[in-house]
Parts: C-alpha cells; sequence; structure tokens
C-alpha cells in the first residue's frame, strides 16, 4: 500500500507531464523528459527568487545575486557531493528522505494545505525547469 | 575584585536572561532605525498617532474615554469578549465601539483613519508589558495549531522560520521572531503604517498560502497565539520596522 503512494502522488502532477518518478533508494535516476537539461537556463532558475526560490535559503556560487540566505547548505560542490538522480530526488520531493525538511517539495502537491487559488494544484517547478536545474546543479563541482 | 567577577557576569547573565524570553524585531534592527522609531520627531509612524488622536476627539471616543484611561489597553488584547464567546482584537473593539456606541458609519478594518485609530489607542500603552487575556488559552490553543502547521506551495510553518531559524538570513533579510508588539508600525518596505493582519498577509503570500480573513476565528486564534508567545515584550506602538 505504502508503495503505491508515490505513483498516485505524481499522477496528481501528471496533467503537466507525461513523466512519473521512479524512485530507486535515496534518488530519482531517470531523467524526467526525453530532452536533457540544460544548465544555463537551471542557473537561471537558481537565480531567479520568483520561479527557483532557491537563493533565499541556499547560498550558491552565483555571485551577482547579492543577498543570498543562510538557512540552507550551499550549492557549491553539491554535484560533487550527490548524483543527478540524487539531486533530482530532493528536487521532486525532498520529504521522501525527511518528512521535516524545510526544503518544498518542486514536483508534488501532496499533502500541502491552504494552497492560494493562484497556485493550486500546480507544482513549483515543470518538469523541463526540475531537468534544467539539475543538469545546472551537477555542473557545481568545487 | 578580579576581572571575572567585573566584567564576566553581567553580559553572562544579560546573555542568560536574553535567551529565555521572547526578542523583539526592534533589538536586531541597525542602530540607524532603532533611532528613528526612539525618535518621535522623526519616527513615521508618530503621524498616525497623531491623526488617530484628531479622530478620537471628533468622533466622539473623548466622550467616554479618557486618553490617560485607555494606558495599558492594548497590552491586554486580544481579549475575551462575552458576547462572541471567544476573542476580539484591539481593531474589532474599537470597530464594535464606534459603531454600536458612537453610532459612526462603518470602516473598513485597514482604512488609514482605523489604523489611526488603532495607533493612538496601542501608543497610549507602550512600555507596557504584554499581559496576555488568561481566558483566551483554548483561541491560544488553535493559534498555536496554526502557527505550527505547514502550509502553502512553499508548504512552510511560522514555527519553522520564526521559531527555528529566527536569527537566520532569508535571502538578504533577518528573520525575526515575529512578535506583534509594534503594531500597527510603519515599514520601509511598506513605505506605510500598516497592520499585524497585512504582516500575516504578507507572509501567508510569500509560502504561496491562502491569508487568512482578519477577523476571522482563525487570524484571531493566530493573533491570541502571538500576542501569548510575546507575554512580557514592551509594546511600541508606533514601531519601525525594515
Amino acid at each position: 500500500m505504502r508503495r503505491a503512494l508515490p505513483a498516485l502522488v505524481f499522477a496528481s502532477v501528471a496533467g503537466l507531464a507525461q513523466a512519473e518518478p521512479v524512485v530507486v533508494g535515496d534518488a530519482i535516476p531517470a531523467p524526467l523528459t526525453a530532452a536533457p537539461g540544460e544548465p544555463a537556463r537551471g542557473r537561471a532558475i537558481v537565480a531567479d527568487r520568483t520561479r527557483g526560490l532557491c537563493l533565499l535559503c541556499h547560498p550558491a556560487p552565483i555571485p551577482e545575486e547579492r543577498f543570498q540566505g543562510n538557512l540552507a547548505p550551499s550549492l557549491a560542490g553539491v554535484g560533487a557531493r550527490l548524483t543527478p538522480g540524487q539531486l533530482r530526488l530532493r528536487l521532486v520531493d525532498s520529504r521522501r528522505l525527511n518528512p521535516e525538511t524545510l526544503m518544498p517539495a518542486y514536483f508534488s502537491t501532496a499533502g500541502l494545505v491552504g494552497v492560494a487559488d493562484a497556485w493550486q494544484g500546480r507544482p513549483i517547478l515543470r518538469v523541463e525547469e526540475i531537468e534544467d536545474v539539475v543538469a545546472y546543479l551537477a555542473t557545481l563541482r568545487d | 575584585m578580579s576581572p571575572w567577577r567585573r566584567q564576566g557576569w553581567l553580559p553572562l547573565l544579560a546573555l542568560l536572561l536574553g535567551a529565555a524570553g521572547p526578542r523583539s524585531g526592534f533589538e536586531t534592527m541597525t542602530p540607524e532605525l532603532q533611532a528613528m522609531q526612539r525618535d518621535d520627531a522623526g519616527n513615521p509612524g508618530m503621524l498616525s498617532v497623531l491623526e488617530g488622536e484628531a479622530l478620537f476627539a471628533r468622533e466622539g471616543c473623548a466622550a467616554c474615554h479618557a486618553a490617560a484611561a485607555l494606558r495599558g489597553v492594548a497590552a491586554r488584547y486580544p481579549a475575551h469578549d462575552a458576547a462572541r464567546g471567544g476573542p476580539i482584537d484591539l481593531a474589532g473593539r474599537i470597530a464594535e465601539c464606534r459603531e454600536q456606541r458612537a453610532g459612526r458609519p462603518p470602516l473598513p478594518r485597514e482604512s488609514q483613519p482605523m489604523l489611526a485609530l488603532q495607533s493612538f489607542v496601542a501608543h497610549q500603552s507602550r512600555g507596557l508589558p504584554i499581559t496576555p487575556d488568561p481566558r483566551l488559552a483554548e483561541a491560544r490553543a488553535e493559534g498555536e495549531r496554526l502557527f505550527r502547521e505547514r502550509r502553502g506551495q512553499l508548504n512552510l510553518s511560522c514555527a519553522q522560520c520564526h521559531e527555528t531559524l529566527a536569527g537566520g538570513r532569508l535571502a538578504g533579510a533577518n528573520i525575526p521572531e515575529g512578535h506583534p508588539n509594534g503594531y500597527p508600525l510603519y515599514r520601509l518596505e511598506w513605505q506605510a503604517l500598516g497592520s499585524l493582519q497585512r504582516r500575516l498577509r504578507g507572509c501567508f503570500t510569500g509560502v504561496r498560502a491562502e491569508p487568512l480573513a482578519p477577523g476571522s476565528p482563525a487570524a484571531l486564534a493566530l493573533e491570541a497565539y502571538l500576542f501569548g508567545r510575546a507575554a512580557g515584550l514592551p509594546i511600541e506602538t508606533p514601531a519601525v520596522r525594515p
């Protein structure tokens, strides 16, 4: 029963994409799109505090963005610490690894409470954007 | 006297006392902003207090209430209201009194005249410690549940930022403990004086959650909890915040 849940959860946002992420251990090894992610687009998403929102909490090696948070680990070197598959699961739904995590689930709407109308039923990022961000983070090797 | 005895104790004591109680957002502001708040001639919120004082006289409030008798009132709100069987906040009380006793037409909760009246009344309690109404235990418990509930598309609770991560930096901004002791207050980000409800809307919108309707039971419960956890902090109205 528990194993069936993720498929249902991801199916709830599947209207936006045909992807149904398959979790293996602490990773989603397979990309969610046929086309590979584009690191430059991923960097722009990470730097944009209304799209990726990453810099609100994480410091990152993006020097032109001066105001970066210190609430979460630095993204510098994250591509050396984690595989693309591990990065993908942490973006898609970090709660799978730590239910108490501060990190929002970027591609799951399961279990959310009181979501504003404008965001109802929508994940934070689209699958293409998830792949772009994974591709960018994988380049951060030191 | 040893250097330790001369210098060691006081900072340690201050640290222990400081760590023990709630900490006003005033404490973590820049010295420049603290000075702006302290100086009545430079504090932009004082304009609303003065506007409120004039309205208080003109609208007939002064016929029943001596301004001096208002000292301490804001420090006791939200208070239990027998007719409602639950909490009423200062804005709600002022609105009710205006309409039912003074026979004035209703004013929107966050209109400038309402904010001005509220500023004037709350300002009378400046420096007095928040003393939560003991009859609001039930509302405070519900408020605490809301405070700890993760919500919105970003799935964050008030407690995660304003309790666990207070003192950290969200992007460039220091995260305060989120106490309500300075409202209505002048916020540089707004370039205006605004209410606690407006500030709460900012956080709710930030986590992409539907804001609580001002004056609703949920909003009043959260407000009651916020004042409960700020017990002992002095009223600062009109505070200045970044």
